[in-house]
């Protein structure tokens, strides 16, 4: 995996390093997170599991940076993510991250080209070549034919597709999904785990947080989340 | 590019709004009201003000009038006859003559007389005068010439009439070189006067009253009606003795822009008049004053006016305020979204910000034009005279403008300060 590393660059994207969140509940403490400790590398395949209450989701909010965790450190391409004010915590996610999500959360009133467009909108320096490169990215999910769909138009896995295209359009260290396909029918699941697949063969580090065994079983490190700790990581030892 | 990403703002602010056409529209409603009755009270304000200076300038902002007042009649010593004198008198007349501000000095008497021509009767005001009364007064010919030195000197029997009476009396014929009878004698009109207000188009019917005056040499009212009026009143004669009811006095101004004397002259007749008059049987109107009152009565009025249209303003931008605070809450799950990938707040609160001055421009362009049509209707169909300065329109999108920014930076503030994991998980 590390022959996968460009330029002898470090082929870390993300590390974590003790990582604890801690909310408090009234008098309560709850330890959503209790020292998380983990490296990912580039261009592999994560499946991050685990019972509901498990830290999940406070570990994907972490890693996609509209969280920070209350002790310990994150690094996101080397940048010190846990120390980072609001506004650079919004470049990290807009430069690193790929956000997709279980709701696909598109934006209703723009069209399909402007919603894989809009992480770009909101860099300092938005490339000259942002609509050719959306529109690469539409024909690579097959809706070259639906630019101007709004959303409510798209089915359930175009939507899916819209939003992993607009994962993609930053070029980001990781794509982060969030129980991806846990709004789509089984068929349709399917294909969307086929894109995740092609994407990781072509060397896209995939963060998949889900709690369906069966789309874990197509990454290729799976970590078990319980009670905010690291339970234990799984490698499939399915070579991409 | 920093042009590009505005553009694409009010592009993605306009498609939002969109999406609920309704809403926007109702929301616009308050401050194209708010807008529109800016700019119309305002205009019929400044309409209005224009209508009374105008008047007022036409008494003639240069002179200062002096006029007789007939005094509180003493009921007690009232009986069936008696003879009251009060007014302006011809040592008055001599004594302004001195004054240094004084220029020309129009001196005027009222007869009660009421002039025929056939059987067409008219009461108007006869009034004798001399021959600078026309320029003093700044009142317009409408055919022939006014009464002349000449006439005044040799005491013609010639007068000139208002054109509402001329009209009145000789619908069919030119009036001039016709004769009229005033009381006992026969005086040949020579010319016209253009009335004081513009008349409707329609002849007087009948009955009506006919305003306008009449207007002969003083001298022949001197000579032939004397000092002396007598009024018949329900079984009782009363009698007027005045010398002269009216003295126009033109006052003489270096600087016509920035009058100084006509105060000056007002203060010395007041003060003349309160030395040689044992009782209040003048009073002295300034036309200057009257036009300092008119325009601090539109300032007033304006402040006022403009109060009224503030609030209604007010009221829009709170319309827009709370509506933006719904949409807000409603797109909580777009905004999380937003700043998923990657907007920094102050991109959110440009985008909600970028809405809101939209939808408050909307409603102030679509209010200046109802703004603008308010006073051609109020004009045409209430014939009230209305003036739309420039700078109404541009003061009122101003206004928008602000509203939208004002109302909606706390909306705004409130998008842009949401936790992005609450947001994101807001359904």
């Amino acid at each position: 995996m590390a022959d996968q590393a460009s330029g002898g660059q470090v082929p870390v994207v993300a590390s974590l390093r003790d990582v604890r969140r801690l909310y408090r509940m009234g008098n309560n403490e709850v330890r959503a997170l209790d020292g998380i400790s983990v490296d990912f590398q580039r261009g592999e395949y994560w499946a991050i599991m685990g019972a509901s209450g498990s830290g999940k989701s406070t570990l994907l909010n972490i890693l996609g940076c509209i969280d920070r965790p209350t002790s310990g450190s994150y690094e996101v391409q080397g940048r010190k993510v846990s120390e980072l004010d609001d506004d650079e915590l919004s470049e990290v996610r807009g430069n690193h991250v790929g956000f997709v999500f279980q709701s696909f959360n598109l934006i209703p009133q723009l069209n399909l080209l402007e919603n894989i467009m809009v992480p770009l909108f909101y860099q300092d320096h938005p490339p000259e070549d942002a609509e050719d490169r959306a529109v690469m990215l539409a024909k690579r999910m097959g809706l070259e034919d639906r630019l101007d769909h709004r959303p409510l138009q798209l089915s359930g896995g175009q939507q899916q597709r819209v939003a992993i295209a607009r994962s993609l359009i930053n070029d980001p260290a990781f794509i982060l999904a969030d129980e991806a396909t846990g709004n789509l029918d089984s068929k349709t699941t399917e294909e969307i785990l086929e894109l995740f697949d092609e994407l990781h063969r072509e060397g896209k580090t995939i963060l998949m947080v889900t709690h369906e065994p069966a789309v874990g079983d197509r990454a290729g490190q799976v970590m078990w989340l319980k009670d905010g700790k690291i339970d234990s990581i799984e490698t499939n030892g399915k070579t991409p | 590019m920093i042009k590009g990403a505005i553009g694409r703002t009010v592009r993605l602010g306009i498609k939002s709004l969109m999406l609920h056409k309704l809403r926007s529209m109702l929301t616009t409603l308050g401050v194209l009201f708010g807008v529109s009755s800016v700019i119309a009270m305002l205009a019929i304000g400044e309409g209005g003000s224009v209508e009374a200076q105008e008047q007022i300038r036409r008494l003639g902002s240069q002179n200062v009038i002096l006029r007789a007042i007939k005094p509180p009649e003493d009921l007690a010593s009232n009986r069936s006859t008696r003879v009251v004198q009060y007014g302006l008198t011809e040592s008055d007349l001599r004594r302004i003559e001195t004054f240094p501000w004084a220029g020309r000095i129009v001196p005027v008497r009222q007869l009660q007389q009421e002039i025929r021509v056939g059987d067409r009767v008219l009461n108007p005001r006869v009034m004798g005068t001399t021959p600078d009364y026309i320029e003093v007064t700044g009142r317009i010919i409408a055919q022939g010439r006014f009464l002349s030195a000449q006439d005044e000197a040799s005491a013609q029997n010639v007068c000139v009439i208002g054109y509402e009476i001329a009209r009145y009396l000789f619908p069919f014929e030119d009036p001039i070189n016709q004769d009229i009878k005033i009381g006992a004698e026969y005086y040949r009109v020579v010319g016209t006067l253009i009335p004081r207000v513009p008349l409707s188009n329609d002849p007087p019917k009948p009955g009506e009253d006919v305003t306008g005056e009449v207007l002969i040499p003083l001298n022949n009212a001197n000579k032939w009606f004397g000092n002396m009026q007598v009024k018949i009143r329900s079984g009782s004669r009363e009698m007027e003795e005045v010398e002269l009811h009216e003295i126009i006095v033109e006052v003489e101004e270096p600087n016509i822009e920035e009058p100084k004397n006509v105060p000056r002259m007002a203060a010395a007749c007041r003060d003349m008049l309160r030395r040689f008059h044992t009782q209040v049987d003048y009073e002295v109107v300034v036309p200057l004053e009257l036009l300092l009152r008119a325009q601090e009565t539109k300032r007033i009025f304006n402040i006022v006016l403009g109060s009224i249209a503030g609030i209604s303003l007010l009221v829009g931008g709170i319309g827009i305020m709370n509506v933006m605070l719904a949409t807000v809450l409603e797109r909580t799950r777009e905004i999380g979204i937003r700043r998923a990938l990657g907007a920094k707040r102050r991109h959110i609160v440009v985008q909600f910000l970028v809405e809101t001055v939209v939808l408050s421009v909307g409603g102030g362009v679509l209010g200046i034009l109802l703004g603008l049509a308010i006073p051609f209707f109020v004009e045409r169909f209430a014939k009230m005279q209305t003036v739309v300065t420039p700078g109404a329109p541009v003061l009122a999108f101003g206004i928008s403008v602000a509203i939208g920014i004002i109302f909606g930076l706390y909306p705004a503030w409130r998008a842009a300060n949401m936790d992005p994991v609450e947001a994101l998980r807001y359904e």
